[in-house]
């Protein structure tokens, strides 16, 4: 029992940083039109900004809000030179463009970075761990962890469902050339969405650095995981991405515990699951 | 009367497919305009094209004195021009106070003249409905808020593509009074419907187009008195 609460803890805070990468995800397939293979790289961005970022500062989260404007500036860029080129292009084309990005990225990493794992270290402060019950410890960080990510997932939240650029987005995400009429530019809304999307996966990937080690393709498994997220939640919906990632994160973490020669398949038997039930997710339109 | 929009030598069209064969379209200051033509002959197209979303080939457009040709359609919205489009493009995930506040912007002029309560007033059923998804609305009711969210930009050149298609009789006679009430307020209008009667008793001036081509601009009532054209034009 306490086994099944731990593992419960660890999938919430999982479920939570999955949905951070693919609640980006998901607004930049669903508002853009655009299948990003690459947004798994913005995940392993943020690893490797929060390894370099946190041995000049010393501290995590200090890495965490250096880094969140240059992966914003970085996604901007990447929309600017190359997604843009992308939207009136079809699916093909773009899983193409995505995919070399992968190639791309992986190769600057390894040359910035090398090929061998690393480590970041939880601030002193968060170390050590804090007694539940009487048996039962979890450690300072994940549960700061599990909270800055709540706190982030409500904020989106907030500004998707109660903000006028949230309207904006969601409008977009309809009717991108109502969205013109109207007299918004287009081209500065997608901008945004996919620099904010790739700020999102970087903050991920930054505040899981301490819980994960840094790898060359970290981000990969993420990219995948988050195209479930996606999947399950309904393409373009946040509120899916947020019970789509919790629902994944709990599963795989309970199916490595109790169904360990299952776990692998766990999330994609959930994922078939909610498809037979749902065709277009969660909160997507069926197609 | 001075033109508000003045294009010339239109030729649109969708990839290799031309509609339009140099078009000449004007709107004045304050002037109702219907668009008329049988289905295919370029009228959407037309609209489509002014508000610049369709490139208008080697054709010029200005608009309040200004060369807007090569301008995006946001720029012209922001300059003024507003359409509400054939399908009435409501966003069914934005609620109808949403899709109105969204679209709100001070006029040209610096004014916003055109608010949430005014557009309520024209159209009491909106304020009934505000908490409602777009796509929780009727027919007759999302067009009404596509008119409203247009009128929210504070535009001063309104055009409606279809204006009452589809629409319940009661609520024709809605539109139609609600776009006596807009002009009468100072914005131009540029009118696309089947319904001649209504439209004609809109329209200062009436524009036919036939096989992409302007056949007959002039007097709204020089046309209505003219059986024979309207019958070999329109079809009616």
């Amino acid at each position: 029992m306490e086994l099944a609460l731990i593992q419960i803890f660890n999938g919430v805070q999982y479920g939570l940083l999955i949905f951070l990468a693919a609640s980006g995800l998901t607004l930049v397939f669903g508002i853009l039109g655009v299948i990003n293979l690459a947004h798994g790289s913005f995940y392993m961005l943020g690893a490797y900004l929060a390894l370099t970022l946190t041995s000049l500062t010393g501290d995590i989260f200090l890495a965490t809000l250096l880094g969140a404007p240059i992966a914003v500036a970085f996604g901007a860029a990447i929309e600017f030179l190359f997604v843009r080129h992308l939207y009136k292009r079809d699916h093909l084309q773009q899983v193409l463009l995505t995919f070399a990005l992968i190639l791309i990225f992986n190769e600057t990493q390894r040359i910035l970075w090398g090929s061998y794992p690393h480590s970041v270290p939880a601030p002193s402060y968060l170390s050590g761990s804090i007694s539940l019950t009487g048996a039962l410890s979890y450690p300072v960080y994940r549960l700061a962890l599990t909270g800055i990510c709540l706190a982030l997932a409500m904020a989106m939240m907030f500004v998707i469902t109660r903000t006028k650029i949230g309207a904006l987005i969601r409008a977009g995400e309809s009717n991108r050339e109502m969205v013109e009429l109207l007299g918004f530019d287009s081209r500065w809304l997608y901008r945004l969405v996919f620099a904010s999307g790739t700020a999102l996966a970087a903050a991920a990937g930054m505040l899981a650095a301490p819980v994960e080690s840094v790898y060359p393709g970290v981000g990969e498994r993420v990219l995948i995981i988050s195209f479930v997220v996606v999947v399950i939640g309904g393409i373009g919906s946040i509120r899916g991405a947020f019970l789509g990632a919790l629902a994944i994160g709990i599963a795989d973490a309970l199916g490595k515990v109790f169904l360990p020669g299952f776990a692998s398949m766990m999330i994609y038997a959930l994922m078939a699951a909610v498809l037979a039930i749902r065709p277009g997710g969660l909160f997507g339109r069926a197609a | 009367m001075s033109a508000l929009l003045e294009a010339t030598n239109i030729h649109a069209g969708y990839g290799a497919i031309q509609i339009l064969w140099g078009v000449d379209f004007r709107v004045g200051e304050r002037e109702t305009v219907g668009l008329l033509g049988r289905n295919g002959m370029g009228k959407t197209t037309l609209l489509r094209t002014l508000v610049g979303l369709i490139d208008a080939g080697p054709g010029h457009i200005r608009f309040a004195g200004n060369d807007v040709t090569h301008a995006s359609t946001a720029a012209r919205a922001r300059a003024g021009v507003a359409l509400v489009p054939e399908g009435r493009g409501i966003f069914p995930n934005l609620s109808v106070m949403e899709n109105l506040t969204l679209a709100a912007r001070a006029g040209a002029n610096g004014l916003a003249e055109w608010t949430v309560e005014r557009a309520f007033d024209l159209f009491p059923r909106l304020a009934e409905r505000r908490r409602n998804w777009g796509d929780q609305l009727s027919g007759g009711e999302q067009q009404m808020l596509s008119i409203a969210r247009a009128l929210m930009t504070n535009p001063r050149l309104l055009m409606l593509d279809e204006a009452t298609e589809g629409l319940a009789p009661l609520v024709r006679d809605e539109i139609w009074a609600t776009l006596r009430k807009v002009a009468q307020a100072g914005v131009s209008i540029v009118v696309v419907d089947k319904n001649l009667d209504d439209l004609f008793g809109l329209a200062d001036r009436a524009v036919v187009l036939v096989k992409g081509e302007v056949v007959f601009d002039g007097a709204a009532q020089a046309l209505r008195a003219d059986e024979a054209s309207v019958h070999r034009w329109l079809g009616v």
